[in-house]
C-alpha cells in the first residue's frame, strides 16, 4: 500500500516536471545521433528479439522508421525495453524519445500524464479462442462456458460487461500471468481463452495442438494501439504522428519496397507529394524533402510491415481485419500528405 | 582306554566376516533407513516421492528431450513426438543472447577474455595452497576491475565503445553480483565498526544510512535509481543506467553486510579488546589483527548468505529495464520463431541449472573455507 502511494506522489512529481521539458526533442535526437525507443519486454510480432538478438516487430519497425526519416538509417535507433508499469515514467522523465509500446490509447492516459498518443498503429481488440471440438460459430453461443482470464486486467472487466450485456451465465478462471493463463486452458481447465486478439494468435503457437483451436469472430473491446510521445513538444509529434501516416498513405498509393523506383519516377501527383519529388512537405516537418523515401527503402509501406511481423508472412498468420485500409474494408485511413 | 590326541588349535580361526544382513550397502540401509518401521515407512515414501519426481524430470530434460532443430516446427509434438520434452535447439539459438545479451556479435571476445581474466585470477585465490596470495589479490582486485572496465566498456586503446544498455544476459548478472559482493563486503565492515564508534557523529551517520538503506525494498531503490533520480539531476548530468544500479545494489547490499559484520563483532569477547590495548594496539590495530579475524570467520555463513541472496536478487533489475539472464530468457520467449508448448518449461530449466550451480558452488565454498579456517569447531 505504503508502495502505491509514493508512486502516485512520484507519478504527480513528474506529472508536473513532465511540463518543462524540452520542446526540443527533434534537435535533441539528431545531436545524439539516435533515436531512443520504448518497446515491451518481449511481444510476438510486436517487439522481441530475433535470434541475433536485433529487435523485430511491428512497434520496432515504426521506430526504425521515424529513424530512417530523421538520419537516413533505420539503424540508428536504440530500444529500451519496457515493462506496462514503467512505461509511461520512462517517457515523461526522458529515458526515451518515443514509446511503441502496444499501448491502449484511452482518454485518461492522453489527458492526465502528460502525453499524447501519436496515431493508431495496430486496432487490437478483445476476442475468445475455443477448441475447435466444441463447434461454436460465435460467441453468442459461449452461455455457461468457463473462461480462463488474467486477473486484474481490464480484460476481466470486458469479459463481464459482454457476458451480463449478453445475459449469459459464465464462469472465470482467473491467473496471475499470461503464460500459466495459457498453460491452463491448454490443459482443458476451462473451454475458452480470452485475451487480446494478436496476444491470442501469439499464444496459439505455444498450445500443445495449434490446430485444434480457433479464435471467434467477435471483438468485444477497443484496443488502439500507438505510439505515444511527451506533450509540449508538437513537431515531434508531429513526425511521429506522420511517420506512421505516410506509412499508410505509401500503401495505398502502391508504393512499396519494391515499387519505390517506379514511384520515384511516377507522374501521378499524389504519388509525387509523397515521395517529394513535389512540394516541400518534409522540410515542413523538419525533415527533408526524400523522408518518406528514406521509411519505404528502409523499412517499407505499413502492409509490408504488417505483413512481415504479424500478418500472413510471418508465424502469427493474423488477418488484415480493421487494420486493413479504409479503402479495403478497414479503418487504416491517413490524411492526405499535400 | 583310548588314548586320544588333543585337537589344539595352534592359531585363532580367522574371523567369520559379519552376516550379509548387518554389512555393506545392506547393513548400511538397515542401519540407518530401515532402522525400525517408522524409519522404513519414511523411506519408502521418501524413495516414492524422488521417483514422482525425478522420472519426469529425467524424461523431459533428457529422454524425450529435441537436441536437433532450426525452429518451432522441429519442437512441436507433430515432428518430435506426443511426449513433449525440453526444447534444446530453443536454447542453443537463444544461447549467445542468455550470456551476452545484446552486447554487438562480433565484439562477444571482449567478455569472453574477461571471463577468463576473472576464473584465471580467482581460482588460485580460492585455493588455500597456491603461491602467490598477495600479488594474486593485488591483481584480482586492482588490476582485473580497470581491465574489464576497459574491456567491457571499450572506447579506448582502440576498443570499439559499447554501451551498456545493450549489455544483457549472464554478463549483467554477474557484474551487478560481483560489483555487490566486492563493493559491500569492505563498505559493511567499515559501517558494523562504525556503528559501534564512540564517537556520536560517525556512529549516527552510520546508523542512519543502514537504517535508511535497510527500510527500503531493493525494487524501489531500483527504481528511484532509475527513473527519479534524472528528474532531479540537471540535464547535462547523465548517468549511465547501469551504474545507478551498481551503486544502488552495492550501498543496498553493504547495509545488510554490516549487521551480518556487526552480528560478529559483538561475539568477540570484551578481553580480547582489552588485551589488544594491553599491547598497546592502536584502534586500527586492533580491529585489524584481533577483532575482525575473528569476528569475520564466525559469521562467514551469514556473509555467504548475503552473497547468495545478492546474486538471485540480481534477477530484479529487469524491472527498470536491464535484461539479467531471466530478463533476456523472458525476451526469448516472445519470439513466434520458437514458440512452443515446451519453450517456457525449457527456459526456466535452463535458467534454474545456470543459478543453482553458481549458488550451490558458492555454498559448498564456504564450507569448504570453513572447514579451513576452523570457524565451526570452537
Amino acid at each position: 500500500m505504503k508502495s502505491v502511494m509514493c508512486r502516485l506522489a512520484f507519478a504527480a512529481i513528474i506529472a508536473l516536471t513532465a511540463q518543462a521539458a524540452s520542446a526540443q526533442t527533434l534537435k535533441t535526437v539528431k545531436e545524439r545521433g539516435t533515436l531512443i525507443c520504448g518497446v515491451s519486454q518481449g511481444l510476438p510480432g510486436f517487439s522481441n528479439p530475433d535470434d541475433k538478438g536485433n529487435w523485430t516487430g511491428l512497434d520496432v519497425d515504426l521506430c526504425r522508421a521515424i529513424a530512417a526519416a530523421i538520419f537516413n538509417d533505420a539503424k540508428k535507433v536504440k530500444f529500451t525495453p519496457l515493462s506496462a508499469k514503467d512505461r509511461f515514467t520512462a517517457l515523461q522523465s526522458g529515458e526515451i524519445d518515443v514509446l511503441s509500446r502496444n499501448s491502449t490509447w484511452t482518454s485518461s492516459r492522453d489527458s492526465s500524464l502528460g502525453l499524447n498518443f501519436a496515431a493508431v498503429s495496430y486496432y487490437d481488440g478483445q476476442g475468445f479462442m475455443v477448441r475447435k471440438s466444441l463447434k461454436l460459430n460465435s460467441a453468442l453461443e459461449l452461455t455457461g462456458a468457463s473462461v480462463c482470464t488474467q486477473t486484474g486486467t481490464t480484460t476481466e472487466l470486458n469479459l463481464a460487461d459482454f457476458f451480463r450485456a449478453h445475459k449469459m451465465k459464465y464462469e472465470v478462471i482467473a491467473f496471475a500471468t499470461a503464460d500459466e493463463t495459457v498453460k491452463a486452458y491448454d490443459g482443458g481447465r476451462c473451454d475458452v481463452f480470452t485475451s487480446d486478439v494478436s496476444q491470442l494468435y501469439a499464444e496459439k503457437l505455444k498450445l500443445t495442438n495449434a490446430n485444434d483451436h480457433a479464435i471467434l469472430p467477435e471483438v468485444i473491446s477497443k484496443e488502439p494501439l500507438g505510439p505515444v510521445v511527451r506533450h509540449g513538444d508538437d513537431q515531434w509529434f508531429d513526425i511521429v504522428k506522420w511517420t506512421h501516416y505516410a506509412m499508410i498513405n505509401a500503401e495505398e498509393l502502391g508504393v512499396s519496397t519494391k515499387t519505390l523506383d517506379e514511384a520515384l519516377k511516377s507522374a501521378k501527383p499524389d504519388v509525387k507529394r509523397l515521395v517529394g519529388t513535389e512540394g516541400n512537405y518534409g522540410e515542413q516537418l523538419g525533415l527533408t524533402k526524400d523522408w518518406v523515401v528514406r521509411i519505404i527503402k528502409q523499412v517499407g509501406n505499413y502492409g509490408e510491415t504488417f505483413d512481415r511481423n504479424v500478418g500472413p508472412g510471418s508465424r502469427l498468420g493474423i488477418a488484415r481485419g480493421l487494420n486493413n485500409l479504409w479503402n479495403n474494408g478497414g479503418i487504416q485511413y491517413a490524411p492526405p500528405i499535400r | 582306554m583310548t588314548q586320544h590326541a588333543a585337537f589344539v588349535r595352534a592359531a585363532m580361526a580367522k574371523p567369520e566376516p559379519p552376516p550379509v544382513a548387518s554389512r555393506g550397502v545392506i547393513g548400511w540401509a538397515r542401519g540407518n533407513l530401515f532402522n525400525n518401521w517408522l524409519n522404513a515407512a519414511l523411506t519408502l515414501l521418501s524413495l516414492f516421492l524422488i521417483w514422482t519426481v525425478v522420472t519426469p524430470l529425467v524424461r523431459f530434460l533428457l529422454v524425450d528431450a529435441v537436441w536437433q532443430g532450426a525452429g518451432r516446427a522441429d519442437c512441436l509434438p507433430e515432428k518430435a513426438g506426443d511426449a513433449i520434452g525440453a526444447c534444446w535447439p530453443f536454447i542453443g539459438a537463444k544461447f549467445a543472447q542468455l550470456i551476452y545479451g545484446f552486447y554487438p556479435w562480433h565484439l562477444h571476445w571482449r567478455v569472453d577474455l574477461t571471463f577468463a581474466l576473472g576464473a584465471m585470477l580467482l581460482v588460485p585465490l580460492m585455493i588455500p595452497r597456491a603461491p602467490f596470495k598477495t600479488l594474486n589479490t593485488i591483481l584480482l582486485f586492482g588490476l582485473f576491475p580497470v581491465l574489464a572496465f576497459f574491456l567491457l566498456v571499450g572506447g579506448n586503446f582502440g576498443l570499439e565503445h559499447v554501451e551498456t544498455r545493450s549489455w544483457g544476459g549472464l554478463l549483467v548478472t554477474l557484474v551487478v553480483a560481483v560489483t555487490g559482493i566486492v563493493a559491500s563486503l569492505p563498505l559493511g565492515i567499515l559501517l558494523a565498526l562504525g556503528r559501534r564508534s564512540h564517537m556520536p557523529v560517525v556512529r549516527a551517520l552510520c546508523v542512519a544510512f543502514i537504517e535508511f538503506w535497510r527500510g527500503v525494498p531493493l525494487i524501489t531503490v531500483l527504481f528511484f535509481a532509475t527513473y527519479m533520480l534524472p528528474l532531479f539531476l540537471p540535464n547535462s548530468w547523465t548517468i549511465d543506467a547501469l551504474l545507478r544500479v551498481l551503486v544502488g545494489v552495492a550501498l543496498f547490499s553493504a547495509a545488510y553486510m554490516a549487521e551480518v559484520v556487526r552480528g560478529g563483532l559483538q561475539a568477540i569477547p570484551r578481553g580480547q579488546f582489552e588485551a589488544a590495548s594491553a599491547l598497546g594496539l592502536g584502534y586500527w590495530k586492533t580491529m585489524g589483527f584481533v577483532v575482525l579475524p575473528q569476528a569475520l570467520r564466525l559469521v562467514i555463513p551469514g556473509i555467504v548468505n548475503n552473497f547468495i541472496g545478492l546474486f538471485k536478487d540480481t534477477t530484479l533489475v529487469l524491472i527498470v529495464s536491464i535484461f539479467d539472464l531471466l530478463g533476456q530468457l523472458r525476451a526469448a520467449f516472445a519470439d513466434p520463431n520458437w514458440a512452443t508448448p515446451s519453450m517456457l518449461f525449457t527456459g526456466f530449466a535452463f535458467a534454474g541449472i545456470v543459478y543453482f550451480l553458481f549458488c550451490f558452488s558458492m555454498s559448498r565454498y564456504s564450507l569448504f573455507i570453513e572447514r579451513h579456517l576452523g570457524g565451526g569447531r570452537r
